[in-house]
């Protein structure tokens, strides 16, 4: 399920009353139209509209679409708390699992991911089978989650905690500011 | 002292138009431009590491006068693979400092003193003046808006003379964004023939169309030996300032621009030779995928030029819009400078591009989109004054 949009600060359907016949909107379209929110999820209808070269209601109806199939799954905001001074800990973890009939790792992983404090969560080849990045506030926070919820589990047979340091990047996006563009104002 | 000793070639040439409106923008805080000819993305980092890497490597030294073997090899093999014309890497192509290299030795290995130099307008800055500098007397070739700035071969047949000896060639177009296909460039090609000229054709950003896909003119039945061909990285790969090209044509005349290059030049920057063969090699993604941002762009701007009232053919490639401001009464200067002052966008006067670019301005929409919008809704309230 979507949760409700902030819709003063981010996409903006338009306000159009006028539903006429929409065309049909191609998968290219929809394609440029997700590649467009996914830079910036705070650009308007009317903004989409002109850049992928349809009209406002087609690009409200395929966003609504997309929303509804679950393509669209929400609209975040990429924050770098460390610089606004609020630290937050995070830590990845390797957990070893032993695969129950039946379920294999699913019932386990759906377990563990209801957790609020765990934030990303893949089964992984190799060495060990979850990996889980748990956050929390402090690092007492995170330690005593991992000794006192994951570990416990029946299922999980070890778990190795690696406190992160330090975010360079996080969801494809730099998180300083070493680079910039340095053009001439004007040029040939 | 050395004021008088100028040659008189170099002061013939007046100072260049958009030179004097970077200084004037140069002035003007929290401007948003859209007078810059060069793409708003950074190169490439695999681009970057693979130059970095050969830094690493000891790679600092002079190259073959031609460049590297590899590099070339590889833009032989890409022309064959795109456009199906076939260079030989041994002799038929040179590796340049930017295509602004490459021109201004075509011109030099072709162009006696007194020959004509036919250059379609409004046109990049630099083939008047290189063509100049050559001992060439450049030749205006009016192109116009109502025909989408192509040049028709009635245009191009009115200004031959007996003494025309080189047609210069740029589409996709700077600053009009304007595109030639097959059948436009084969009406050329009867003209080329007829009069027995020779063409520089500047493709360097074949890469950005967006409708129909690139001709080049040498790819052109019987074309290939009436032409050097001419491309870069600067575009495509945005790549400017690392100044990388190439010249491509017959061994004669590549012979013939070498010679010049070896003397002036020796060889390009091998740092930037080394970046340009990743560039071919595993940049073809980076392209498509800036080519697609860019279109997005391209649509927009159009969009909203209209909006706002002003006259402005769709243009089919490079990265400019070319609308005419005939209807505000202004001339291209005065309406860059009163938009520059007034509401803080950058565009250059047409008048820049030579004598057809006069009642235009040139907006590059190698610029984000939220910019785009932003300078749009500027020019509205500064049209509806």
């Amino acid at each position: 399920m979507i949760p409700a949009r902030l819709t003063y600060n981010i996409y903006k359907p338009c306000a159009c009353k006028n539903k006429k016949a929409l065309q049909v909107i191609t998968m290219d379209k929809k394609e440029e139209i997700l590649k467009l929110l996914e830079g910036d999820a705070r650009l308007t209808a009317a903004e989409i509209a002109k850049a992928v070269g349809l009209s406002e209601e087609e690009v409200d109806k395929a966003i609504a679409e997309l929303e509804k199939s679950g393509v669209i799954r929400k609209y975040k905001t990429v924050i770098n708390w460390e610089k606004l001074g609020r630290e937050k800990v995070a830590a990845l973890i390797d957990v070893k699992i032993t695969p129950e009939r039946e379920h294999g790792y699913d019932a386990i992983a759906e377990r563990i991911m209801r957790f609020p404090e765990v934030k990303n969560l893949y089964l992984v080849s190799g060495m060990y089978d979850l990996s889980v990045l748990v956050e929390g506030n402090t690092m007492k926070e995170v330690a005593t989650f991992v000794a006192e919820k994951l570990a416990p589990l029946p299922q999980v047979t070890s778990t190795t905690t690696h406190f992160i340091l330090k975010k360079y990047k996080e969801d494809g996006d730099m998180l300083y500011d070493g680079e910039e563009l340095r053009r001439l104002a004007v040029s040939p | 002292m050395m004021r008088d000793k100028i040659a008189r070639r170099v002061t013939q040439v007046p100072p260049s138009g958009i030179r004097k409106f970077f200084d004037l923008v140069a002035n003007v805080e929290g401007v948003i431009s859209l007078g810059v000819g060069e793409p708003d993305f950074i190169t490439p980092w695999h681009i970057r590491e693979a130059c970095i890497y050969s830094l690493e490597r000891g790679y600092t030294m002079y190259t073959s006068n031609y460049g590297l073997p590899e590099l070339r090899e590889e833009i032989a093999l890409a022309t064959r693979r795109d456009y199906r014309i076939d260079y030989s890497p041994e002799n038929e192509v040179l590796v340049t400092v930017g295509v602004s290299e490459a021109f201004d030795l075509a011109i030099r290995a072709l162009v006696n003193p007194g020959e004509e130099v036919l250059i379609p307008e409004p046109s990049y800055v630099a083939y008047k003046p290189c063509t100049i500098f050559a001992g060439g007397i450049p030749v205006s070739v009016p192109t116009r808006a109502e025909d989408e700035f192509k040049l028709l071969p009635e245009q191009l047949e009115a200004k031959v003379t007996p003494r025309s000896k080189v047609l210069v060639l740029n589409y996709p177009n700077n600053p009009t964004g304007a595109t030639m296909s097959k059948r436009d460039l084969e009406a050329i090609a009867d003209v080329v023939v007829e009069h027995d000229l020779v063409v520089i054709s500047d493709e360097i950003y074949d890469k950005l169309t967006y409708e129909g896909k690139h001709v080049p003119f040498a790819a052109l039945n019987g074309m290939r030996e009436r032409c050097i061909y001419l491309n870069g990285f600067s575009k495509s790969y945005a790549m400017t300032g690392w100044r990388i090209g190439y010249a491509l044509g017959e061994a004669e005349v590549i012979e013939a621009m070498m010679k010049i290059h070896q003397y002036a030049m020796l060889c390009a920057p091998i740092m930037s030779q080394k970046a340009a063969l990743e560039a071919l090699r595993r940049g073809n993604s980076a392209v498509e995928e800036m080519r697609q941002e860019y279109n997005r762009r391209r649509r927009l701007i159009v969009k909203r030029l209209r909006e706002a009232g002003l006259e402005c053919f769709e243009p089919k490639g490079a990265f400019y819009v070319f609308p005419s401001i005939a209807s505000t009464g202004m001339s291209s200067e005065e309406f860059a400078e009163r938009l520059l002052r007034e509401e803080k966008v950058a565009v250059v006067p047409g008048n820049a591009f030579g004598e057809g670019g006069e009642g235009h301005v040139r907006m590059a929409y190698a610029a984000s989109l939220r910019d785009i919008n932003e300078a749009m809704s500027r020019l509205e309230r500064f049209l509806s004054r």
